[in-house]
C-alpha cells in the first residue's frame, strides 16, 4: 500500500519530467522516423542546451532569452553533425557520436564561463530563490500558474503546432521525401544533403530546448544529464507508436504520441523505482525496453509475414 | 536537346573489379526525338542514363541539355531538366507519403522549396484530372499512401510525376522490366500517350527488342560501353528483330551475344 501511495505522490513529477523530455522525444522523432537517421548527437546537445540555459540564467539573463540561446546552441550542434555526415561523408551514426563526444568537453567549458576560479565545471546549480526560472519542480504540486506543467504543456503544444505547419510546407515535404526515399528526392530536384542537415539542425534545436527546460526544472545543469538521452527519446517514440500508432494517424498526433510515450516512460520508471530498483538501474531498464520494442516489429515481419502480406493485398 | 560528347567512365579503376562502362560515347538527341536503347547486360545502357542524370560524374567528356553544359551539375540540380522513371518501382516514389504529396513534390521539380504550402487545393483538383490518364482509378485515392500501391501503379505514378512538369528530357530506365506483361504493356502505352501529347525528348532503355522497334523514331544499340547501332527514320520503321540481330552481330563481331541481348 505504501508503494502505491508513494507512487501516486510521484505522478506529478513523472508528468513534468515526461513533458520536458517529450520535447526531446519530438526531436528524436524527426531524425529517427522522418529522416531515418539515428542521431546520437542528442546525448551531447541535450546537455549543451542545459548548460547554455543555466549559464545564461546564472549570468542574470532573462530565462526566455536563455532558452533561445540554448536552442541556437543545439542547432549549431546539429549543423556540425549534419556537415560531418553530408560534407565529409561520415556515416550519420558516427558523425553524431563525434559531435556528442566533442560536446562533452565543450559543455564542461560552457558551464565554467564567467567563473574565475575554474576552467571547467561539471554542474551549474539554479534555484528559484535566487533566479527567475520558467519552470521548477518545486511548484509541481501547486495549483497556480507557477506549476511547471502549465508552461510545459504550452511549450509542447506550440512545438507540435509549429512542426505540423513546417512539415506541410514545400521545404518540410522535401525533408520528408528525403527521409522516405533519397533517390526519388534527388530525381525531383531536392537537395537531399541540405534537407538532412536542416532536419538535424531542427531536431537538435528541440533537444536543446528540452535540455534548457530540464535544467530549470530540476534546478541544475550537469554534464551527464544527456547520457543515454537518445535511448530515452527512442523509448518514448516507440512506446508512443506501439500504444497509439493504430489510433493516431495525423502527423500532429504522431508527434503527440512521442510526448505521451515519454510521459508513460517516466510513470513506469517511477513505478519500478518504488518497487525497489535503484535509479542507477534505469539505464539498463531503458536499454532493455528499447531493444524489446525494436525487436517486436522485426520479428513480426520475419516470422509472421503471411499475415502482413494478406493485409497488404487487401489494400492493393 | 541532349548532347553527349565523348564520355568515358570506369568503375573501380585500379582494382581487379575494374570495369570500363562508358567507352567514349557520343550521342545527340534532337528536340522531340524518342530514342529507344537496347543492349545486353553490362553494355552500359543504365550507366549512360545515370551519367546523363548526374547520379555519378563522368571521368571525361561533356553533357549538355538544351544548350546548357550540365557536366558538373549535381543530380538534384540537373533534375530541373530531367524527368526519370527507374527500373525498380520502389525507387521513383516516396512510399510513406500520399499520392497527392508525391505529385506535389514532382510539380516543384527544379524550383526552390520555400515555406509556402506543400500542396494547394487547386493542385489537388489538377492531380485528380491528371491521374485519369493512367486509367487506374488512382484519381479517387489521392490521399492513399503510395506504399499501398502495386508495382505497376507505382511505375505509372512515377511516369506521371516525371512528366508533370514538362521535362526537357525524359529518361526511362527499363521502367517496365519489373512488371508483369499485361501491366508492362499498359505502362508502355501510357508512356507513348504522354510522350506524344507533350512531344517529349525521350531516352528509353528496354530489354525487349519488339518494344524497342515498336516505339520511338530512333533506335540505338550499345555494346561494351559504345553505341554500335544507330538507326532512325524509315530504316527504323522497317526494322525487324532478325534484321536488328544481324546489325548487332556485324557491329560486335559475334553472334554469341544474340541470346544475351534478347533475354538480358
Amino acid at each position: 500500500m505504501d508503494v502505491l501511495i508513494s507512487f501516486f505522490n510521484s505522478l506529478p513529477g513523472a508528468f513534468g519530467q515526461g513533458l520536458a523530455w517529450g520535447i526531446m522525444a519530438i526531436g528524436v522523432y524527426i531524425t529517427f522516423r522522418i529522416l531515418d537517421i539515428a542521431d546520437l548527437t542528442v546525448d551531447g546537445s541535450l546537455a549543451t542546451g542545459g548548460a547554455v540555459a543555466a549559464l545564461c540564467i546564472t549570468q542574470g539573463w532573462n530565462p526566455w532569452l536563455a532558452l533561445l540561446m540554448a536552442v541556437l546552441a543545439g542547432m549549431l550542434a546539429g549543423l556540425i553533425t549534419g556537415l560531418l555526415h553530408t560534407g565529409c561523408g561520415i556515416p550519420a551514426i558516427l558523425a553524431g557520436i563525434l559531435t556528442q563526444l566533442a560536446l562533452y568537453s565543450i559543455n564542461l567549458r560552457i558551464m565554467a564561463i564567467g567563473d574565475e576560479k575554474a576552467t571547467t565545471k561539471a554542474t551549474l546549480a539554479l534555484s528559484v530563490d535566487r533566479q527567475e526560472l520558467l519552470v521548477s519542480s518545486r511548484y509541481i504540486r501547486e495549483l497556480t500558474l507557477e506549476n511547471p506543467l502549465f508552461l510545459l504543456v504550452i511549450f509542447t503544444v506550440a512545438v507540435i503546432a509549429l512542426l505540423y505547419w513546417f512539415f506541410g510546407t514545400e521545404l518540410g515535404s522535401a525533408l520528408r521525401a528525403t527521409g522516405a526515399n533519397q533517390n526519388m528526392a534527388r530525381a525531383q530536384g531536392i537537395d537531399a544533403n541540405w534537407c538532412k542537415v536542416l532536419g538535424l539542425v531542427v531536431s537538435n534545436g528541440l533537444v536543446a530546448l528540452s535540455g534548457g527546460l530540464l535544467a530549470q526544472y530540476q534546478g541544475s545543469s550537469t554534464v551527464d544529464m544527456g547520457r543515454g538521452a537518445i535511448v530515452i527519446g527512442l523509448a518514448a517514440v516507440i512506446i508512443g507508436e506501439v500504444l497509439l500508432g493504430k489510433v493516431f494517424r495525423n502527423f500532429a498526433l504522431k508527434l503527440l504520441s512521442a510526448v505521451i510515450g515519454s510521459i508513460i516512460y517516466y510513470i513506469v520508471l517511477q513505478f519500478v523505482l518504488r518497487l525497489g530498483l535503484e535509479s542507477t538501474d534505469l539505464k539498463l531498464l531503458s536499454a532493455v525496453v528499447v531493444a524489446l520494442f525494436l525487436t517486436i516489429p522485426y520479428w513480426k515481419g520475419k516470422y509472421f509475414t503471411k499475415a502482413v502480406r494478406k493485409e497488404a493485398g487487401r489494400h492493393a | 536537346m541532349l548532347e553527349v560528347r565523348e564520355i568515358y567512365k570506369t568503375f573501380n579503376a585500379g582494382t581487379i573489379n575494374e570495369k570500363r562502362a562508358m567507352n567514349g560515347v557520343s550521342l545527340t538527341l534532337a528536340d522531340g526525338d524518342f530514342v529507344t536503347v537496347i543492349g545486353g547486360n553490362g553494355a552500359g545502357k543504365s550507366t549512360l542514363l545515370n551519367l546523363v542524370a548526374g547520379v555519378f560524374p563522368v571521368d571525361s567528356g561533356s553533357i549538355s541539355i538544351d544548350g546548357q553544359d550540365v557536366t558538373r551539375l549535381p543530380e538534384h540540380k540537373r533534375a530541373k531538366f530531367i524527368g526519370r522513371v527507374f527500373q525498380d518501382p520502389m525507387m521513383g516514389t516516396a512510399a510513406t507519403m500520399q499520392i497527392e504529396e508525391n505529385l506535389a513534390l514532382a510539380a516543384r521539380r527544379g524550383q526552390g522549396r520555400s515555406l509556402r504550402a506543400g500542396i494547394t487545393r487547386a493542385e489537388r483538383e489538377e492531380y485528380r484530372e491528371l491521374l485519369k490518364i493512367l486509367d487506374l482509378g488512382l484519381e479517387d485515392r489521392l490521399t492513399s499512401k503510395v506504399g499501398l500501391l502495386s508495382g505497376g501503379q507505382r511505375q505509372a505514378l512515377t511516369l506521371l510525376m516525371a512528366t508533370l512538369k514538362k521535362p526537357k528530357l525524359l529518361l526511362l530506365d527499363e521502367h517496365t522490366a519489373a512488371l508483369d506483361p499485361k501491366t508492362a504493356a499498359k505502362v508502355l502505352d501510357t508512356t507513348e500517350k504522354i510522350v506524344q501529347r507533350d512531344k517529349l525528348t525521350t531516352l528509353m532503355i528496354t530489354h525487349n527488342m519488339r518494344d524497342a522497334i515498336a516505339h520511338g523514331n530512333r533506335l540505338i544499340m550499345m555494346f561494351e560501353g559504345r553505341v554500335v547501332v544507330d538507326v532512325a527514320g524509315e530504316e527504323k520503321k522497317n526494322l525487324t528483330v532478325e534484321h536488328l540481330l544481324g546489325l548487332f552481330s556485324k557491329a560486335s563481331g559475334s553472334d554469341e551475344a544474340d541470346d544475351k541481348l534478347l533475354l538480358g
